[in-house]
């Protein structure tokens, strides 16, 4: 196990360092940061000046090697565009996002796999019909359209909930949270069912087809012919043998969420990271850009880690392999 | 079933009574207040937010004159030596006293090599203090715009920067942070409340504002919200009063609704188009050897060629005004006469060519932001098409303006797009120095392209020291009618300012695209 865990980890620093180039020689692409931050009639020895101070005349080798001796040390530096610790800015804008993509996991799981179990033990019928061509919408439609179509029916002509924003915060510690006032609460529902839509439907498929697997094999069979009810045999037998897929898929799809959070953010104006590292890009904001990166990079290697380990845990016939 | 129905009603009510708090003014823009630091920034969208809380010398009326802020008086006691006589009895927003050492203090922190808009203030070598209530300035020469670019100098807090240690402003390289990055303390008729970046940023009145309040707002709710579609929901579900901007594509819904209106005006910003006059040959044919662009008579063709009446009606919806000159209107410097343009002609734009010896056409390249001007995607995506029905190949490139800015500004252009407000400081000499004098050094920083006349040297050079209005003006006025005669640029439009209110907010559009809320009331 200990083992297991230390060549896990290894693999991870190598992943994390691949990230960090990778990510620095995008930069030369999105911009250059000295055009958006000049002023408009800036003279040529002004924006010399300016990107010399930046460390922008520096060989991009001697840059990247400069980055990364910095963040070696915790140090993100400060941002282009608001002159702000890197590291402030994140800490500021993760409960958001964080927030967001708990809520949005807890919705595509309770509605997801439920949905899944009945539609694969219904499998004809007009509700799992339904449920499936449903499924499909959720499935393909952008997740730009689908918050623009929430925003237009629930807050501009119902006016039932907010448009914008995370209503208000409470503030514990570092921490700032919307879940404890009434605001707050509203102001989550219709990002993270935006954000959700595509992950339960993803959840919903995934719960069915290892359904209709399981539900045809030996076990379940001599299950009906012992004459336990089928409510026991499909949520308590069945289920739990289909559950392995999804536990990775959720894994990793938290990850993909907070990707995927970037459009939503950007949607409902959601002060996450998301947004944060979309307004970087718009500036060209490279220290936020590169942290953000890292950030995500770090989250997605410890997730994998982590599936890793709950397999260990779940399934016996892996520990005794990995022993 | 009473559960279900009785919640909506609920979530209802608690919105009404949010809507109906009378003198809060909830605005959106789309995008964020940078900074609170006065001198770490050179976006005029956080200058204007921040004109609320801090202070010039000299402010803009409501007409964009001149008057007195925290400044009674001026005059000039040398040619290069600036008196200016402080008002008596002004306190910042902390209570401290506003004097001469203030004003020294924030011009050394904003002409510090670290301040990022210590460009804003150039001209100015030194303040010293005179006595409590009168500085000098003093100039590194004779400079007729001083004015002008005070009243873009908001002055800080001498005490209060000492006592959270930011007397010197922020700098990205070393990773020094200030205290007035987040924090704000002016003489402003509104004060910092609250502010979470990218969520919201609140303004109270301030109840010991030096001047007669004519607005009546307490508070000032102010939300970024970065997507349009997200933006004009905001403003129709009654969230907000006001958004800045209101995107032109959904004018006639916002019309259409009930209590919204929709103000447009014309914006200082003039687009243009600006040309290959230095390269030997043009950068989107390479081996061709020839440069047609250097022809005037093939920049009159490409003038002519482009149907403007056609863009502003379909492209800007018939919202921006069509432009000859460099400059709009309101700028010092322009002349209504001069402001004429060839007419659209595609047959004489194609005779012309072929008088040029370029009648079987030849390739060039377009270049266009996609994300700066309004709309500025589009515009080229006409022009284009314009340019290849007199023959002329065009090769498009439309890309972020992180990409555009960086091309344009290493002359790899053939044409391409650029917008000039000349803010903040509304004269005609900024276009002058910039794009039409010769790149050397201080002159020319826009002009990557080679566009050089001898003449127009001269007047970049006499109209930047010259004090005599009038004989300055006569010069700007020169230089712009020049430039026009040489198709130096070619200009196309001014863009619209577009904004849309409920309609129990009285706002001023002003050119300048500054919201100044102390002119507004809400009812």
């Amino acid at each position: 196990m200990i083992g297991f865990i230390v060549r896990r980890l290894a693999q991870a620093l190598v992943v994390m360092a691949a990230i960090a180039l990778i990510s620095f020689l995008m930069f030369r692409y999105v911009g250059d940061p000295v055009a958006v931050m000049a002023r408009e009639d800036a003279s040529v020895t002004e924006r010399q000046e300016l990107r010399e101070k930046l460390g922008l005349d520096r060989p991009v080798v001697v840059q990247f090697v400069d980055f990364i001796g910095r963040v070696v040390q915790g140090d993100l530096g400060i941002s282009y565009r608001n002159q702000r610790p890197v590291a402030d800015l994140i800490k500021e804008r993760l409960p958001a996002t964080l927030e967001l993509v708990m809520m949005a996991t807890l919705l595509s799981l309770a509605i997801g796999i439920p949905l899944g179990v009945i539609t694969a033990v219904n499998r004809t019928g007009w509700l799992p019909t339904l449920v499936q061509s449903v499924s499909l919408v959720g499935i393909s439609v952008p997740t730009f359209v689908t918050g623009i179509m929430l925003i237009l029916v629930f807050a501009v002509t119902l006016r039932w909930l907010p448009s914008f924003g995370r209503g208000d915060t409470v503030q514990i510690g570092w921490w700032t949270t919307g879940l404890l006032t009434i605001s707050g609460l509203k102001a989550l529902i219709l990002p993270s069912l935006t954000l959700a839509l595509y992950q339960m439907t993803l959840i919903m498929r995934l719960v069915r087809a290892e359904m209709i697997e399981v539900l045809s094999s030996d076990y379940v069979r001599f299950a009906r012919a012992r004459g336990l009810p089928a409510r026991m045999i499909h949520y308590k037998l069945a289920l739990k043998n289909a559950l392995m897929p999804v536990i990775t898929i959720t894994g990793m799809q938290i990850g993909g969420l907070i990707a995927f959070a970037v459009v939503t953010e950007t949607v409902f104006q959601w002060p996450g990271l998301g947004l944060l590292f979309i307004q970087a890009v718009s500036f060209a904001d490279v220290p936020v850009m590169a942290a953000y990166l890292l950030l995500v990079g770090l989250l997605f290697v410890v997730l994998n880690a982590l599936v890793d380990i709950a397999y260990l845990v779940l399934d016996p016939r892996l520990r005794t392999r990995a022993s | 079933m009473n559960r279900t129905i009785f919640l909506p009603v609920a979530f209802a009510a608690v919105l009404a009574t949010g809507a109906a708090s009378a003198e809060t003014l909830r605005w959106a823009n789309d995008g964020d207040v940078l900074t609170l630091d006065p001198y770490a920034h050179t976006e005029s969208f956080t200058a204007s937010f921040l004109h609320h809380i801090y202070e010039p010398l000299m402010r803009r009326d409501a007409d964009l004159k001149f008057e007195p802020a925290l400044a009674t008086s001026w005059e000039l006691v040398e040619p290069t030596r600036a008196r200016f006589t402080l008002r008596e009895g002004v306190t910042f927003q902390n209570g401290n006293p506003f004097t001469a050492d203030d004003v020294v203090a924030s011009v050394e922190r904003l002409i510090h090599p670290d301040a990022r808009a210590r460009g804003n203030l150039s001209s100015v070598a030194s303040a010293e203090k005179v006595d409590d209530l009168t500085v000098d300035l003093v100039l590194k020469e004779p400079s007729p715009l001083l004015l002008n670019d005070l009243s873009g100098v908001y002055i800080m807090d001498k005490e209060w920067m000492e006592e959270h240690d930011a007397l010197l402003p922020g700098n990205t390289s070393t990773g020094a942070v200030t205290y007035a990055s987040d924090h704000a303390n002016g003489t402003g008729p509104f004060m910092l409340d609250s502010r979470t970046p990218d969520a919201k940023t609140v303004l109270k009145a301030n109840p010991d504002w030096w001047d007669e309040p004519q607005h009546n707002i307490d508070t000032i709710e102010f939300t970024p919200i970065g997507s349009d579609a997200t933006r004009v929901a905001a403003l129709l579900s009654g969230e907000v009063d006001v958004i800045t901007p209101a995107p032109l594509q959904d004018t006639q819904r916002l019309e259409a609704a009930d209590g919204v209106e929709v103000l447009q005006n014309p914006s200082l910003r003039t687009i243009m188009l600006g040309l290959n006059h230095g390269d030997d040959e043009l950068d989107a044919a390479p081996g061709t050897g020839v440069n047609p662009t250097k022809d005037v008579r093939v920049r009159e063709a490409l003038w002519r060629a482009i149907d403007m009446d056609a863009i502003v009606a379909k492209v800007m919806r018939g919202k921006a005004r069509v432009a000859a000159l460099m400059i709009a209107p309101p700028i010092t410097g322009y002349v209504a006469e001069d402001d004429v343009k060839p007419a659209f002609d595609p047959q004489k734009a194609k005779d012309l060519l072929a008088e040029a010896g370029f009648g079987d056409g030849f390739t060039m390249g377009l270049d266009c932001p996609n994300d700066r001007y309004v709309n500025d995607e589009e515009i080229c995506l006409a022009i284009a098409s314009m340019w290849k029905a007199i023959g002329v190949d065009v090769k498009l490139t439309a890309q972020t303006k992180g990409n555009h800015f960086p091309k344009v500004d290493k002359g790899e252009t053939d044409a391409y797009m650029i917008g000039w407000a000349t803010l903040p400081a509304m004269d005609g000499y900024s276009p002058l120095r910039a794009m039409l004098a010769t790149r050397d050094g201080d002159m020319g920083g826009n002009n990557p392209n080679g566009y050089s006349n001898p003449r127009m040297d001269e007047l970049a050079v006499a109209s930047g020291s010259e004090i005599d209005e009038e004989k300055r003006l006569a010069m700007i006025s020169e230089a712009m009618r020049i430039a026009r005669d040489d198709i130096a640029f070619i200009p196309l439009h001014q863009q619209p300012l577009s904004w849309a209110a409920s309609d129990n907010v009285e706002l001023i559009q002003f050119p300048d695209n500054y919201f100044r809320a102390w002119h507004y009331k809400v009812n």
